[in-house]
């Protein structure tokens, strides 16, 4: 019970994260067909996110936004009122490396597609193999 | 291979999750990712940068090389699909065409085609050709609202969640409305292939051009602070015009780089029809 | 403007790249002269950065004038700076040598061309120069995102499928990176690599801390085609439109090898990496299998650049090893072989890429009769293979010389061995494309009429001619000065990062 409730309950976000990305991984790997590879590498990508915005998180921490009072910085900023901004500013890159990455796979299998018409892999190896 | 994948997936996973084991719990105000760097983020930013929405400070200022690649990374995307996919050759196959007045459709087989000059005909996409006028008029009107709620979004990133990326790919979806509820022919008509490759380079060079403008004037590369030495502000202010600058050079290659996707693969690189 | 010098390195090229790109649109013919132009300004930085880090050590760059743990930094050490001048080199030799083919072939997609090579360069040179780990990867995914779609330019049959695969393993491989990096952040709250470093000692039992590195490593020996995980390798590599294969080949997989060797002295320490992981004996036995299976995977290819592309499974191997052993030497030696195969393979990937305009293929039937037919190209050919074999005048063996005495010094006998195998096993290879080309005559068959008059000499052009050649002697020249590399810029950052 009290491993339960130091490592399950406290930390079920990173145990959520490592599914969803082991889904990801397997389906990268196993599925033949192109855009099911695709989708689980987005999978992949976005369970990484995840992670990343799980280490922002503060228990009664608000969005990094710091209210200001117009004329005066005086007054002193509590750091721990707000959450971490910087895992955020890392998954907006990260964000934008998928959705690049994502993008590109896409023309390459048009562009297989193009040629082969099929996306499924067994049949493309048989189709290389004939040409 | 299935069995494969399971084992390393199943390997993987289990390193992962023997790993967490050390993590702090989740949400602690004191474990080392939220004690040891971003505090003075959160306790500095306003003072240092003028901006009060943390997030912007530190992806703009203090790491803004980061998103100057991210951006670059975007950009890398849009010239890549552009590459692998245009083809400029015209390939041969039927066209169909709409005679305004009636209605009626028109299929023509072999080379000949109508002239593009010719007001009574109208080209259309040779699988679905629907011509709702609901969704037409709908989708016209909605587009400069659209497009105003994009530039606020990058204008006002400094003081709300918002910023270049977000404005940009919404600036883009203006245009990629047009093309879903007209036809890809209208919305390259609107905003042409050219200027949305020139705008998609401008973008970037934008940012990483005033961050060597920075340079040149004596200081680090994107180091805003230089930029006081022009403008007439405070260096504090200096880094939130700075910040400002480059978000709307994000938000145009942003823009332009998601209307170059779109078209390349939803035409398949022919640039006539699709989707 | 001086102080600049890190920034603009990477920076110019990345400017010229969109500059390019956006000038594509308005007028054609000036991209090449604009992508000469955003290399050779990086190449002269470099040089003068070696220099300049050589008299006065150590350059540590602030980005936006943010001070490290908050900003990015880059750090600048004399074997970065030599890693640094080997990119620049290769990508500038390579531009101006392939620039004809380049003109020809992308005539309509040029600019496009330009900007993805150029920012291909931009991303090699962060990821060398760079002190942060995240700025690394971002770094790593401009790299792979341009590679993948130089790539796909190639052979239409094949190219798209293989950059395909390629793009699913390298995108495995950079996530694991990531992945790695985010243990590390939660568990010490920083991404500067020094700052890390210097955090990082009381935490090396942890085991968030040993799976963060084990994830950084496997991420980025997938990316460098490191043996179990490099089946995106020869097909990527094989398939690839020449003017790129000569870039992409020589060094992608050798900046992320240069990236493991940052990872295990930079970031981690070789303390935690060898005596608290304990690992190293496993790794420099599958470098062993790295290098024995990638040279025995070559010797059943036909097909040069297939065969090539297997070597470089091989050579991969042999920096593993070399940075696994654990001393000094070793690493000094994997440090220079670094440089050493970068060019060999730069070389041997650019007399290819010459030799296939007067062959129909790869094949090593296609070779036959080519010494009398393009004699200065095939010397080239031949210098380099000498270096990749290891023959004493040129580069490959001098680096092979230093792993054989970290070996020694180490222990590691079955390392030596296999080493000197995989270098019979390259005199084999080799030697069989030499002779097809020595002394096997084409088969022709108008052969009453014509006989051995049919072969014409038909030399490359100058303009790609006169880079091979150069690219030829700095093979001879840096085997020739390896003793002062080693002494002056390799052994001297070593030593201080192992002890």
């Amino acid at each position: 019970m009290d491993f339960l409730l130091t490592h399950l309950v406290a930390k079920y976000n990173f145990w959520l994260y490592i599914i969803l990305m082991m889904i990801g991984l397997y389906a990268m790997i196993a599925k033949n067909n192109l855009i099911k590879k695709l989708v689980g590498m987005n999978i992949f990508q976005t369970a990484i996110i995840l992670f990343y915005v799980s280490i922002g998180s503060k228990r009664g921490g608000t969005i990094p936004i710091v209210e200001h009072i117009a004329g005066g910085g005086e007054h002193a900023i509590n750091p721990t009122r707000y959450v971490n901004p910087l895992p955020h500013v890392l998954m907006l890159t990260a964000i934008v490396v998928s959705v690049s990455t994502f993008g590109v796979a896409l023309a390459l299998a048009i562009k297989i597609y193009q040629r082969y018409k099929t996306l499924e892999e067994d049949e493309l190896l048989t189709r290389i193999r004939e040409s | 291979m299935k069995r494969l994948a399971l084992l390393i997936v199943i390997l993987s996973g289990g390193l992962l999750l023997y790993a967490t084991k050390d993590f702090p719990s989740w949400g602690d105000p004191n474990s080392p990712a939220s004690t040891h760097v971003s505090p003075r983020y959160l306790e500095k930013s306003l003072e240092e940068t003028a901006v009060p929405n943390v997030v912007t400070a530190v992806l703009a200022d203090y790491r803004g090389y980061d998103t100057m690649f991210e951006t670059t990374v975007i950009f890398c995307a849009g010239v890549a699909c552009f590459m692998l996919l245009r083809k400029f050759e015209p390939e041969e196959r039927d066209l169909y065409y709409r005679h305004i007045p009636t209605g009626l459709t028109l299929h023509i087989k072999g080379e000949k085609q109508i002239p593009s000059t010719s007001k009574e005909f109208e080209k259309i996409d040779a699988i679905w050709t629907p011509y709702d006028f609901i969704i037409n008029t709908v989708s016209r009107f909605l587009v400069p609202f659209i497009q105003l709620f994009a530039l606020y979004v990058i204008a006002h990133g400094h003081h709300s969640p918002g910023g270049g990326f977000q404005g940009g790919v919404i600036l883009g979806a203006s245009i990629i409305v047009l093309a879903v509820a007209f036809n890809l022919r209208t919305a390259v008509r609107r905003f042409g292939e050219k200027i949305d490759g020139i705008m998609s380079a401008l973008g970037v060079f934008i940012y990483a051009g005033v961050g060597a403008f920075c340079a040149i004037l004596g200081a680090e590369f994107l180091n805003y602070r230089a930029l006081a030495k022009i403008l007439p502000v405070g260096k504090v202010m200096a880094r939130s015009h700075g910040i400002l600058a480059v978000e709307i050079g994000v938000g145009i290659a942003v823009m332009a780089v998601m209307i170059c996707i779109y078209n390349n693969v939803a035409s398949e690189g022919k640039f006539d029809e699709g989707l | 403007m001086t102080g600049n010098y890190p920034a603009l390195l990477v920076t110019v090229p990345l400017l010229a790249a969109f500059v390019i790109y956006g000038c594509s649109w308005l007028h054609k013919r000036s991209c090449l002269f604009m992508a000469l132009l955003g290399l050779t300004i990086p190449f002269a930085i470099s040089v003068a950065l070696l220099k300049k880090v050589l008299i006065n050590g150590h350059i540590s760059y602030h980005l936006g004038g943010w001070d490290p743990p908050w900003g990015i930094a880059y750090e600048l050490d004399p074997i970065n700076a030599i890693v640094l001048v080997a990119v620049t080199t290769v990508a500038l030799v390579n531009l101006i040598a392939t620039s004809k083919e380049i003109e020809t072939r992308f005539s309509d997609r040029r600019g496009a061309f330009y900007a993805l090579y150029l920012l291909f360069v931009v991303g090699l040179l962060g990821i060398v120069a760079t002190g942060d780990l995240f700025n690394l990867y971002v770094l790593l995914e401009i790299a792979s995102i341009t590679g993948y779609s130089l790539i796909a330019m190639g052979d239409p049959a094949r190219a798209p499928l293989s950059s395909l695969n390629y793009v699913f393993m390298g995108t495995i491989g950079a996530c694991f990176y990531l992945l790695g990096v985010g243990y590390i952040y939660i568990m010490t709250g920083s991404l500067n690599m020094a700052d890390v470093h210097a955090l990082l000692p009381p935490l090396y039992h942890s085991s968030a801390i040993v799976v963060a590195f084990i994830f950084c490593l496997v991420g980025v020996m997938i990316k460098m085609g490191f043996f179990p995980l490099h089946s995106w390798l020869p097909n990527a590599y094989t398939y690839v439109p020449s003017p790129a294969a000569s870039l992409i080949a020589p060094l992608m997989t050798k900046v992320m090898a240069y990236v493991m060797i940052r990872l295990m002295i930079s970031v981690f320490s070789p303390k935690f990496v060898f005596s608290s992981i304990a690992a190293s004996n496993a790794v420099v036995w599958l470098a062993c299998l790295a290098i024995v299976m990638g040279a025995l995977m070559a010797l059943a290819q036909r097909d040069v650049r297939r065969m090539l592309t297997y070597i470089i499974v091989s050579e991969i191997g042999y920096i593993v090893g070399g940075a696994w052993i654990g001393n000094a030497t070793a690493m000094s030696g994997a440090v220079l072989h670094i440089i050493n195969d970068v060019l060999m393979t730069f070389c041997v990937f650019l007399s290819l890429g010459a030799i296939a305009r007067s062959t129909k293929g790869y094949q090593i039937e296609n070779f036959s009769g080519l010494f009398k037919k393009i004699p200065v190209t095939m010397a080239t050919f031949v210098v380099s293979g000498l270096s990749i074999i290891g023959i004493p005048p040129t580069c490959g063996f001098f680096s092979k010389w230093y792993l054989i005495l970290g070996a020694i010094e180490g222990g590691h006998y079955g390392f030596i061995v296999v080493l000197l195998l995989s270098s019979l096993i390259n005199i084999i290879l080799f030697f069989r494309i030499f002779e097809e080309a020595f002394f096997v005559y084409p088969k022709t068959n108008a052969v009453h009429t014509e006989g051995e008059a049919s072969i014409a000499i038909a030399e490359t052009p100058f303009v790609t001619l006169i880079p091979l050649v150069l690219t030829a002697i700095l093979l001879i020249f840096t085997g020739i000065y390896s003793g002062s590399l080693i002494a002056l810029i390799i052994k001297p950052v070593v030593s201080a990062g192992l002890l």
